[in-house]
């Protein structure tokens, strides 16, 4: 790996800029993530900004369950995030369409449609593994740069709800 | 001697060596200070750096025909503009090189905002038309009075030269232009409260919105190079004038360092304005004080 490689790697893992898509999420997810760039939890410190157009992004996050609606949108807005890419599932419903499941009205999960790196699942997840979620997904991007992701590659799961969480505060909320 | 002055201001100092460096940092100062005012830590120093890198390596949507070529070409001709404008910055004293007046520093620092009207249309995205829009309506409200202060500058002291300008004493009248030049400034940077070409809320990131990878970095480069040019053209205006260079330059740098710090103050502290507000807020209230300026200019060159 020559230097000029070495460098882009290390920008990409420092600069991963989102666009945030709801394909029939309830907005738990939604407000989690805008959450996780608010003072408390400040996500800019890793480079993270939130993108109004996908073609500006590098990491597409998804909420929510994935409707029948929302499938063609999905599969268009995949198409417009310009490469390298990696996709961050956000919540249990892109997961496993969680209470939803069986509902004539959806076409989850998520990774039948587009692949998936990272599952960070909650409901909803807390921003702080809303973070390391894109922080996983930055790394994924980094090391894969532009060829097309693995057929046999394994999704990440990152977080495990109150378990993984720092702070003592949420134990003893939700034991 | 001439030929080689002239490189070393292209190139080196204020040139592209100094200026691109110092167009990350600027936007490096004004992505921290708005952290910093709402209570956060914001981005690494090296950011804007990683950014640019990162979208350079990225991959850019493939478009045929001429408006493909047009959306390529419009970031590169803004670059090089906001470059050549940071160029002619007089903060060397010493005469002779790259060489230019007043009316030509304008033009170029007028240069990027055109090229992102035409870059919103070409692009055809219906938000790049709107961001063009917007654009243009401001760039109509606030370069009459951002021309009028520079008009009244420039008559006041009998000169359009931007050396002359540099070394002359700076009379009361000159303070007046800078401070309309400061006004304008917000508009033309297009910070808060005057974001309106990319209010990244109500229009995504309007003229930029369908621009991607090395285009998308030639756009942030070119912002950023628009902030050295505009902050060292008050500088330079503002600046009490030195003969040593290496006195100079560092108050150069130091002043634009403070105008950079106090447009993104201001940023943060407001929020953006409506197009109509806006409009009204130049031709009305700011209008004023341009056309103060220079119709005492104009007195005092009629009294003398």
């Amino acid at each position: 790996m020559n230097l000029w490689n070495r460098l882009m790697c290390t920008c990409r893992r420092r600069s991963p800029w989102l666009f945030h898509m709801n394909s029939g999420s309830c907005n738990g997810c939604d407000i989690e993530l805008v959450a996780s760039l608010t003072p408390r939890y400040d996500a800019e410190q890793l480079g993270v900004r939130l993108e109004g157009s996908p073609r500006h992004a590098d990491i597409l996050c998804i909420t929510g369950p994935v409707t029948r609606n929302a499938v063609g949108a999905i599969q268009t807005v995949y198409g417009q995030v310009c490469g390298p890419k990696a996709v961050v599932a956000i919540g249990s419903c892109p997961a496993t369409t969680n209470v939803f499941i069986d509902s004539r009205t959806l076409d989850g999960p998520l990774n039948k449609h587009i692949p998936v790196d990272v599952f960070v699942p909650g409901c909803p997840p807390r921003p702080d593994a809303i973070i390391q979620g894109v922080a996983k997904a930055a790394e994924i991007l980094a090391k894969r740069g532009n060829n097309p992701p693995a057929a046999d590659a394994a999704p990440e799961v990152v977080g495990g709800g109150a378990a993984a969480c720092a702070c003592n505060e949420c134990k003893e909320v939700q034991p | 001697m001439n030929l080689i002055t002239a490189l070393a201001r292209l190139l080196v100092f204020p040139g592209l060596l100094f200026a691109v460096p110092a167009a990350w940092f600027f936007l490096w100062v004004e992505r921290k200070a708005v952290a910093l005012m709402q209570g956060r830590v914001g981005p690494p120093f090296m950011q804007p750096f990683f950014d640019f890198i990162k979208l350079l390596g990225k991959t850019t949507p493939l478009r045929e025909g001429i408006s493909g070529l047009l959306m390529k070409a419009w970031p590169l001709l803004a670059v090089s503009a906001a470059a050549g404008a940071v160029a002619l910055l007089p903060v060397l004293p010493s005469s002779g090189g790259f060489e230019g007046d007043l009316i030509l520093l304008l033009a170029l620092l007028e240069v990027p905002s055109m090229c992102i009207i035409a870059a919103g249309f070409s692009s055809r995205s219906i938000f790049g038309e709107i961001g063009s829009a917007r654009e243009a309506v401001l760039s109509v409200s606030y370069n009459v009075v951002f021309l009028l202060a520079i008009v009244s500058i420039a008559a006041s002291q009998h000169t359009f030269r931007l050396e002359a300008l540099a070394q002359l004493p700076a009379s009361p009248l000159r303070w007046l232009g800078v401070l309309a030049i400061l006004v304008c400034l917000p508009a033309k940077l297009h910070l808060n409260p005057f974001s309106l070409p990319n209010a990244e809320q109500e229009i995504y990131s309007g003229p930029m919105v369908e621009y991607a990878g090395p285009e998308l970095a030639m756009w942030e480069l070119s912002h950023g190079l628009e902030w050295v040019a505009a902050t060292g053209l008050v500088a330079t205006l503002a600046a009490p004038h030195v003969t040593l260079w290496w006195i100079a330059a560092p108050i150069f740098v130091v002043l634009s360092f403070a105008i950079v710090l106090l447009l993104s103050v201001l940023a943060s502290a407001t929020a953006r304005l409506a197009i109509d507000t806006t409009v009204r807020f130049y031709w009305q209230c700011t209008l004023i004080f341009a056309v103060l300026a220079i119709s005492s200019v104009l007195f005092m060159r009629l009294r003398s």
